[in-house]
């Protein structure tokens, strides 16, 4: 697996080989599909609930520049801090002061995409600061050093005895002889070492899944409870998320809460959800002693103003990954990039240019099942062919399909041509039929690198339809 | 719902059946008549543009697509064989004119008009049911375009369901794209070839001895791919089945 978009079909290719990642891939029917199918069922008038969820983060992108100082605002009043990142690097730097302002060297991070985004981990790494990811998920793909191959079940990939490998490689100091079968063991095992990181920790790091701009919050989403955990235990607790998730208010986050776990999991609410207003009030007990929230732009505010606009609308829940036949083949690593599945393929031409994304655009049949599923109704399938149009504008298309399209619709323009054309097509692809099949020896890529072409019946319709009148 | 007395429809035969199988082509045609139409097929057709539209190439579908709009602008209703085709028509036209305040009219009354096949049989001509002998147990594969563009989805089982001889065996996972994608087939062939596969298993699985299914793409792909493992499920557009026209060669016979 080569973490670059560019390297898709390579990866793609080493994928659908990939023994293990069949039966991984087989889940998300079961595990999350059918669990979505039966939320929204016993929802009742979830279409109602989505239009809500639409209005809401419509209304957001696109009052962005005043929800976001709002926001801002808030946060102040609550004695937090707002910094502003235009990019990755800014980003970086900017959490890196945070931290060595107070003299962090561990920092436990709760699940946080835009940290992947900004690959903040072996920044942090290379600066002398420890990051510890706290989520199960995200904790197990650290030890392995792979990114996420899903959004929302980082480790979706691998199966319970992958794992078991994995502790039994990084706990060292734990029995060698113990038993890690069972999936349960490995949840406690993973507990009981999480638990020691957390005491330890110096900072905390969490994304958010919603900023309320009136209140000042964050909101984060969570099973596992380590999101409290990290944002609570150690003296200061740090934000980052991107730019897009501010919506106006508590009301608004009530909604796209509904929304949310049902689409991701099928769950009617996730198990914990976590508001993160300011440090810790005079008399409060718990809380970090300073709060900051790093606001990360890289590429999002680009695409306002655009086709691409609706796409800042997601709330990162995966419904679209989850039911994508694309990703339900090859998985997230095959993608090379922090998003993957059709969000990634509708957002990452934006934010990573079209030249390094244009296979995430192509790579649909535009089946249509990701904007069927999108909570926020995004029109993904259109987004995508947009990106399309501009590579294909832009002459980065490659040169096979750009030619071949430019022949035929040299001729679908002129029917009196075309009729020829296709006459002399269906003729000759008949007599080159054996066996019912048009199986062209010399071609081995595109459509006859797994198909052969059923035969044709040798005049076309439009032959026989004036031949009959 | 009113029922025109006869009305004129536009036939668009769609590139793929004109090219390959002009048979749905008549099969369309006459379970149209059937329904009391008078059908005509327009000759300065060629394709809706679909394949340029979806590669990004937009000068060259909306030129083509002006062509199409232009030689069905008389008809009372445009018929297409295929959800492709017609969901090009009906849900994209108007998108690619968005900013065309000349042509937008004209995209958004085409857009009207056209209809998939069997929606129209049913949804526009309250046709109930079918005359036609088709002796086996099929699965039906919903084509994408067909179920979330046109939203055609009990149509075709309620039509076969008239046929004599003829049961369904519903597949699993109906829901599911079986990987053509037009160009998406020919740009990802290893993608495309597990998402067939899949579907040609799930297809088998269910003891079917025909698949049927309403867009001729889908059907090349599914059927050029179990000729390549060997695989003799038996493969033909549901028009042919209908249209009683199920006893010559199946796609891909020899």
């Amino acid at each position: 697996m080569n973490v670059d978009p560019k390297a898709f079909v390579a990866n793609a290719r080493a994928a659908l080989a990939d023994p293990q990642l069949r039966p991984a891939l087989g889940r998300l029917k079961t595990h999350f599909g059918a669990g979505r199918a039966f939320a929204v069922h016993r929802y009742g008038d979830f279409e109602s609930l989505r239009a809500a969820g639409k209005a809401i983060r419509d209304y957001a992108v696109t009052h962005l520049d005043e929800l976001l100082v709002t926001f801002e605002q808030s946060v102040n009043a609550r004695g937090g801090t707002v910094h502003w990142a235009r990019d990755a690097a800014e980003a970086r730097r900017l959490i890196l002061a945070i931290l060595q302002d107070v003299g962090a060297k561990t920092v436990t991070k709760g699940k946080s995409m835009v940290t992947e985004e900004i690959r903040l981990n072996p920044f942090l790494e290379a600066n002398g600061i420890e990051p510890v990811e706290t989520d199960l998920g995200e904790y197990i793909i650290q030890l392995r050093d792979e990114p996420p191959s899903h959004i929302i079940a980082p480790a979706f990939h691998l199966s319970k005895e992958q794992v078991a490998e994995t502790f039994f490689a990084a706990h060292k100091d734990l029995d060698p002889a113990r038993s890690l079968q069972e999936r349960n063991a490995l949840v406690q095992e993973a507990r009981a070492v999480l638990r020691r990181r957390f005491e330890a920790a110096d900072a905390g790091i969490t994304g958010a899944n919603f900023l309320s701009a009136k209140e000042g919050a964050a909101i984060i989403v969570t099973n596992e409870g380590n999101g409290d955990l990290t944002r609570l235990l150690p003296k200061t607790h740090i934000v980052v998320t991107g730019i897009e998730k501010v919506v106006a208010d508590m009301n608004d986050v009530a909604v796209l809460l509904r929304l949310l776990p049902r689409s991701a999991t099928g769950q009617a609410i996730s198990t914990y959800v976590s508001v993160m207003a300011g440090p810790r009030g005079p008399g409060e007990t718990d809380g970090p002693e300073n709060f900051h929230v790093v606001l990360v732009d890289n590429g999002r505010s680009r695409l306002i103003g655009t086709e691409a606009q609706d796409v800042l609308r997601c709330i990162r829940c995966s419904a679209c990954i989850n039911h994508c036949p694309i990703y339900g083949a090859i998985g997230g690593h095959a993608y090379g990039a922090t998003y993957m599945g059709p969000i990634g393929a509708a957002l990452n031409p934006g934010t990573m240019g079209v030249a390094n994304a244009a296979h995430h655009a192509n790579a649909s049949t535009f089946c249509g099942r990701c904007a069927e599923v999108c909570p926020v109704m995004i029109p993904l399938p259109r987004i995508m062919r947009h990106w399309r149009a501009v590579e294909y504008g832009q002459g980065l298309a490659p040169k096979a399909i750009t030619r071949g399209l430019a022949l035929w619709a040299f001729a679908a323009k002129r029917p009196a041509l075309y009729r020829l054309g296709a006459s002399i097509a269906a003729r000759v692809l008949k007599m080159l039929g054996r066996g019912g099949s048009v199986r062209v020896v010399p071609i081995r890529n595109g459509w006859f690198a797994v198909r052969d072409f059923p035969v044709p019946q040798g005049t076309t319709f439009q032959q026989q339809w004036r031949a009959r009148k | 719902m009113t029922v025109d007395a006869r009305p004129r429809v536009g036939l668009f035969v769609t590139c793929l059946v004109d090219l390959v199988r002009p048979q749905i082509g008549f099969a369309a045609v006459k379970l149209l008549e059937q329904a009391g139409c008078d059908v005509e097929v327009p000759a300065a057709q060629t394709c809706c543009g679909q394949p340029a539209w979806n590669a990004g190439a937009d000068r060259d579908a909306i030129e083509i697509a002006r062509n199409v709009i232009a030689a069905f602008d008389g008809f009372d209703h445009v018929v297409a064989p295929s959800g492709s085709c017609g969901g090009m028509i009906k849900r994209h036209y108007p998108e690619m004119f968005e900013k065309d305040p000349a042509w937008l009219p004209r995209a958004r009354a085409l857009s009207a008009k056209t209809h998939e096949l069997l929606s129209f049989l049913v949804r526009v001509r309250g046709v109930t049911g079918v005359t036609a002998d088709y002796a086996r147990r099929v699965c039906y594969h919903d084509s994408c375009s067909s179920l979330r563009e046109m939203g055609v989805k009990a149509e075709p089982r309620a039509l076969l369901s008239t046929v004599n001889g003829l049961a369904i065996d519903e597949l699993t996972d109906p829901q599911v794209c079986c990987g053509f994608g037009g160009l998406f087939s020919v740009k990802y062939p290893d993608i495309s070839e597990r998402m067939a596969d899949d579907k040609i298993a799930d297809a088998c699985n269910t003891g079917a001895a025909a698949l049927l299914g309403g867009d001729l793409g889908c059907l090349l792909h599914l059927k050029g791919r179990m000729a390549r493992q060997g695989k003799t499920l038996e493969v033909r557009h549901v028009a042919e089945v209908l249209a009683g026209m199920g006893d010559g060669k199946a796609l891909g016979e020899p």
